[in-house]
């Protein structure tokens, strides 16, 4: 009756592919890991997200949702068939940037290619229908609509463009170095690496808030197991069984002992073939509860978590100057508000994800990642093992936006490899990368602010409490960084601020771009909005008046160098009175729908608080000719690859193209640092910088030239002449260092700063970057809907290395603000899917302008400032300040869902 | 170990589902979600390769939209008007790549409150063929779906077809979704109508709301005040009166009961307005 499934057949990319279905088996997984068709990502296993999208007889399928039975007999088109079906296609998402981490490429140009079948030149709209079912966490997705409308107007594949030449690297519009694999499917993440024998491993984890709890007989259940499978808890742990963020603070197991603080903790992970585990009842898993009253927000006390952390306070922030009380007592008007924000989930396409495995005396783990030697260090000391007995090679990394800076997997597949000795490997699902890694604070922040009767700013207080959840992880730098942030770019002589971090049994919150600042921003955007009404002068021109300018002492009594808000807003006034013209006129139509307008700072330090932060950069020549770069700064979609390279071949004097990259790999390349705190184009850069410089200098003395003269690399021959002369060093003469260079330099860079004193008053950080962005919205007053129209954004980056990177940092940052403000919403044991937890979608984004303030920074590298994290603070404050312009609705708590808005705009009629 | 079966015939499968419990299988939209398994857990029935359970054609006494029928196919096929407003849920249903596997018929039967399916087949007061390998009947599909992911279905039955009766082709359907977000959203409330118009007043008005009670429900009081009144006045009809006490919503991490009962009302408001709006089109 049945027909036999063992012998199917799909044409696959073309090509008649045998395979050995169990029917029911997902296609995903058919392709992945029986096919090595790894193109094909899964991101949530549910149809939530569109990453594993494939072509299933020419239709859009997920393959994650699809028997794989009923490929047989079918065509099946994945990324890896594309190049031939549309080669334009991925060339034209390459130039116009539309590919960042690369996780959600693949589905994005499959959508495409199904797409592009029938409609070979679509408009915007027909793009954003087609390829609605894929999210996408990093680009914004406009790039990825002008790529596919474009593409049938792009070049032929075959013809590459030259790049920029020798010293015209930084500024250039150059299209990632690291792209070509994202759009080609060949990018290896890190459940793409499948050692030969690898052994799987999954997890036991907590599905309590609290609890303590007991483990039965585990080694009679693991032996009763079908197949032979380990399982191994915090008892086999070698080392501490500690990790952490920050060494002071240090707090959270790898596998807990007897007592959960958090859901989604692991007690205990299971090792085995992977038709083993599959055949497993994890329910059955002998593991006693006894759930413990939780509390997952900062409703309700709650016994102490941590020892030596009384009240559950992990640690406060202040910053104080002048005298705040008084100045508010004096002051013509003064405004407060109460904010409360959610949790918001990072929301990556690609759930963490790695393998380790033993090389002679080496653990090898190769998995995502923000930070490869934290990552190494703290795993060694989980392990037990030194340092340099550890190797992390980073895998491409799918995002993390903060949350990839934390160990997740690294001691669990550590473990399992030291303990089998075989290679291991780990894939978080959705489920258990939303319940177990980190997510941003939520606070209830209260602040006062008042003004003179011309609108200057005389004093601000300022009181949050961020809930950092179970553990630590990266709330310090929180609750460091936000007093020194919550004035906004603006001039306070009397201030003070404070901010704890509190620890609940939510999630632990760590870090997610922007550490705090842009929950801050919200209080202190609301309150100008407040304080211009009630002084009668136009909101821009407020802040105008209050920007800070060079010479001005932040509210830590630093006077840094370049300050470009005031340029910022500047550069917003034009589209600001166009807007407020336009929502005018709408608005005198007195419909159901309003518009408004709105806009927000930011200001933003660059790199760890009052902390060293050092990256060093390797560059080198072979004896063949090669220019390598080895750069540490973790590329998670970001352009780091890039925007490093081309600093460093500037200041060098070889045309980028001709730049060979080493990644971060713990074993070949210097320690570049975390990629957090908006610090890699500056601090890595800088480094890269100067080693660039440095080795132009060795080679110049070399050949006796001045500083002008120009270099160039033909083969094995490096060429250095000027307007007098020529001279060719030929390289293969020269001996070879230890790692393999004829010509190198190293350097290292560390920003100077002045560590914080008990008032917060110091020098936090040597660079700051600022922008402003404006919204224009249109609300739905009978049912609280927003629509965010358009977006100006204004941001002084020192000096653009990359305006098409850069662009694509803003819409992205642009993208997360507009969740946070709109739509984010993490519920502990509620939310942990992508259909529950909403993240903006194609349709879901304004029209985005971008323009660049170029104020150079006296220390950045060429001037640079940082941009990742300052991009996203204003979009959320913007947003509700247009929300109140056309309602009159004060937006206090944070997602402004439809039911939210409308109970505001009910409140202030 | 689990078995699948995949037969051609609806007779097999009948016999298949008689023989011992199995999980019917269509598009797998939403029994893949449930699982974090990398395969169908359990024994499955799936009836994609039965041609006849597939698409959408005209009987004598209505339309059959076969239990294999998908999203895609909906929007594809050559409908009268009455059957626009479940066009327009059709694309509103996750996204390209879900209405391209996932069913009408399996929409149903998860019966989630939240169904983009229900509205607009009530309002075409759709039936539920039911058959196993005793015998076949029909269920009213306000009578099929009994809860909250709940359907009156026994074992041993599958739905085999939704049936649009031929009286449910006079007029125009339509429809109103609200989400937080564009695409692949879940509602928060929606309005469904069919309205038919003779001379400009309303001959009969089908109106349905989902979203804001455990299953989708018409709305029998607003529908009878509306028959006889003009279409270009029938928006200013609605109250609140006529649309909450048929509702029963919850509050939940996408709105709160409250929130949900009004918008449902502006919905159904906004609903006849663009009917009537549209029709003014059509006569101009």
């Amino acid at each position: 009756m049945n027909r036999p499934f063992g012998k199917c057949q799909m044409r696959v990319n073309g090509a008649e592919t045998p395979f050995a279905a169990a029917p029911g088996r997902r296609l995903s997984e058919v392709l992945r890991e029986d096919l090595g068709l790894t193109g094909t990502k899964v991101g949530c296993d549910a149809g939530d997200c569109g990453a594993c999208t494939v072509l299933l007889d020419g239709a859009a399928v997920c393959a994650c949702l699809t028997p794989s039975v009923r490929a047989d007999g079918a065509e099946v088109v994945t990324v890896e068939g594309l190049g031939a079906l549309v080669p334009r296609l991925q060339r034209s998402f390459l130039r116009h940037g539309a590919a960042q981490c690369g996780i959600c490429t693949p589905g994005m140009l499959v959508a495409a290619a199904g797409l592009l079948r029938g409609t070979p030149a679509p408009d915007r709209a027909e793009v954003e229908e087609a390829l609605g079912g894929v999210l996408c966490r990093c680009t914004g997705y406009a790039k990825i609509v002008d790529a596919v409308c474009d593409s049938a107007f792009e070049a032929d594949p075959g013809e590459a463009s030259p790049g920029p030449a020798a010293g015209a690297a930084v500024g250039a519009r150059l299209e990632r170095l690291d792209g070509g694999p994202k759009v080609t499917g060949a990018e290896m993440y890190g459940a793409d690496h499948l050692p030969e024998g690898a052994l799987e491993v999954r997890a036991i984890r907590s599905p309590h808030h609290a609890a303590r709890f007991a483990l039965g007989d585990v080694a009679a259940w693991a032996a009763a197991a079908p197949a032979p499978v380990h399982v191994f808890t915090a008892a086999d742990i070698p080392g501490e069984n500690l990790f952490g963020t920050i060494p002071v603070f240090v707090d959270q197991p790898a596998l807990a002992e007897a007592h959960v603080r958090q859901r989604g903790e692991a007690v205990a992970i299971v090792v085995g073939e992977t038709a083993a585990l599959d055949a497993l009842d994890f329910a059955a898993f002998p593991v006693t509860w006894q759930p413990e009253e939780a509390v997952t927000d900062l409703s309700a006390p709650l016994p102490d978590l941590h020892a030596g952390r009384p009240g559950n306070e992990l640690i406060r922030g202040v910053v104080r100057c002048g005298d705040a009380i008084m100045a508010l007592a004096g002051a013509a008007h003064v405004a407060e508000v109460t904010v409360d924000t959610a949790y918001v989930e990072h929301a990556y396409i690609e759930p963490e994800a790695g393998t380790a495995w033993i090389d002679g005396d080496t653990l090898v783990i190769r998995a995502c990642t923000q930070a490869p030697v934290m990552d190494r260090d703290e795993t060694a000391k989980v392990l037990g093992l030194p340092a340099e007995r550890v190797r992390v090679i980073p895998a491409a990394t799918g995002g993390g936006f903060g949350a990839k800076l934390d160990l997740s997997l690294q001691p669990l597949i550590g473990l399992a490899a030291l303990k089998t000795g075989r290679p291991c490997r780990m894939v978080y699902s959705r489920a258990e990368s939303m319940a177990s890694t980190t997510k941003r604070h939520p606070a209830r922040m209260t602040g006062r602010i008042g003004c003179d009767t011309a609108g200057r700013v005389t004093g601000m207080t300022f009181d949050g409490d961020f809930n950092t959840g179970a553990y630590a992880s990266w709330g310090p730098t929180v609750a460091v960084r936000v007093p020194v942030h919550a004035s906004g770019p603006y001039r306070m002589e009397h201030y003070h601020a404070v901010a704890r971090a509190m620890h609940t049994n939510g999630p632990a919150a760590g870090a997610f771009r922007g550490f705090g600042v842009p929950q801050a921003a919200l209080v202190q955007e609301t309150l100008f909005d407040d304080l211009a009404r009630a002084a009668g002068i136009d909101r821009l021109e407020f802040r105008l008046r209050n920007a800070l300018v060079d010479g001005d002492r932040t509210v830590c009594g630093q006077r840094p160098g370049g300050i470009g808000i005031r340029d910022c807003l500047v550069a917003l006034s034009v589209a600001w009175n166009r807007a407020l013209a336009e929502a005018a006129a709408f608005n005198e139509a007195q419909g159901v729908v309003r518009r408004g307008v709105g806009v927000a700072s930011c200001w933003y330090g660059c790199g760890n608080t009052g902390l060293p932060n050092p990256s060093t950069v390797r560059v080198g020549i072979t004896a063949a000719g090669r220019l390598v770069l080895h750069q540490g700064a973790m590329d998670i979609g970001q352009g780091a690859n890039t925007v490093v390279a081309q600093l460093c071949a500037d200041a060098l004097g070889l045309p980028v193209g001709q730049v060979s990259l080493v990644d971060g790999d713990t074993a070949k390349t210097p320690d570049c640092g975390k990629t957090s705190a908006s610090r890699q184009t500056y601090v890595t850069g800088k480094a890269a910088m100067l080693a660039g410089r440095a080795l132009r200098g060795t080679i110049l003395a070399m050949s006796n030239m001045g500083e002008d003269a120009a270099l160039s690399l033909e083969g094995d021959v490096l060429r250095v002449h000027d307007g007098r002369g020529s001279r060719d060093i030929r390289l293969a003469d020269l001996p070879v260092d230890a790692h393999g260079y004829v010509l190198a330099a190293e350097e290292t860079y560390d920003p100077p700063t002045v560590g914080l004193d008990a008032d917060g008053q110091g020098e936090p950080y040597a660079v700051y970057g600022y922008g402003a962005q404006m919204a224009e919205v249109e609300v739905d007053t009978a049912l609280g809907t927003v629509k965010v129209r358009r977006m100006t954004a204004a941001h002084d980056l020192g000096r653009v290395v990359n305006p098409l990177l850069a662009e694509g940092q803003v819409e992205g940052g642009i993208a997360q603000g507009l969740g946070m403000a709109l739509m984010e919403e993490y519920v502990p044991g509620r939310t942990e899917n992508l259909h529950d937890y909403l993240i903006p979608t194609f349709g879901d984004m304004p029209e985005i302008r971008s323009i660049f303030v170029e104020k150079p920074d006296p220390e950045g590298p060429m001037g640079v400032k940082g941009l990742g994290e300052h991009v996203l603070i204003p979009t959320a404050p913007a947003i509700l300040n247009a929300i109140r312009h056309a309602t009159g609705a004060r937006i206090t708590r944070l997602p402004a869902l439809p039911h939210r808005v409308l109970a505001a705009i009910r409140a202030a009629r | 170990m689990a078995a699948y079966h995949r037969p051609s015939e609806l007779t097999e499968a009948l016999e298949i589902l008689a023989a011992a419990p199995v999980t019917v299988a269509a598009g797998c939209t939403d029994l893949y979600p449930a699982t974090q398994a990398k395969a169908l857990p359990g024994d499955i029935l799936d009836i994609t390769a039965i041609d006849a359970l597939r698409g959408i054609a005209r009987e004598d006494a209505c339309w059959r939209i076969g239990a294999a029928t998908t999203w895609t196919d909906v929007l594809n096929a050559d409908l009268p008007a009455t059957f626009d407003g479940l066009k327009l849920a059709a694309r509103e249903v996750g996204s390209v790549q879900i209405q391209n596997a996932g069913t009408v018929a399996g929409n149903l039967c998860t019966a989630s409150p939240a169904g983009d399916g229900a509205p607009c087949l009530l309002t075409l007061d759709a039936s539920v063929e039911v058959q196993s390998a005793h015998g076949r009947r029909v269920v009213p599909l306000s009578s099929f779906l009994i809860g909250a992911r709940r359907v009156e279905l026994q074992a041993g039955e599958m739905v085999t077809g939704i049936l649009v009766p031929a009286a449910a082709g006079a007029g125009g359907g339509d429809f109103l979704k609200l989400g937080a977000r564009k695409y692949l959203v879940i509602s928060i409330a929606m309005a469904a109508a069919r309205i038919d118009v003779a001379d400009g007043a309303i001959r009969e008005a089908a109106l349905a709301i989902g979203a804001c009670s455990p299953v989708a429900t018409r709305l029998p009081a607003l529908e009878d005040a509306l028959r006889g009144v003009a279409l270009a006045e029938a928006a200013a009809r609605v109250t609140g009166e006529m649309v909450a006490p048929v509702l029963s919503p919850i509050d939940d991490i996408r709105g709160d009961a409250a929130y949900r009962v009004e918008a449902a009302t502006e919905l159904m408001r906004r609903l006849l307005a663009r009917c009537a709006a549209r029709r003014m089109e059509a006569a101009a």
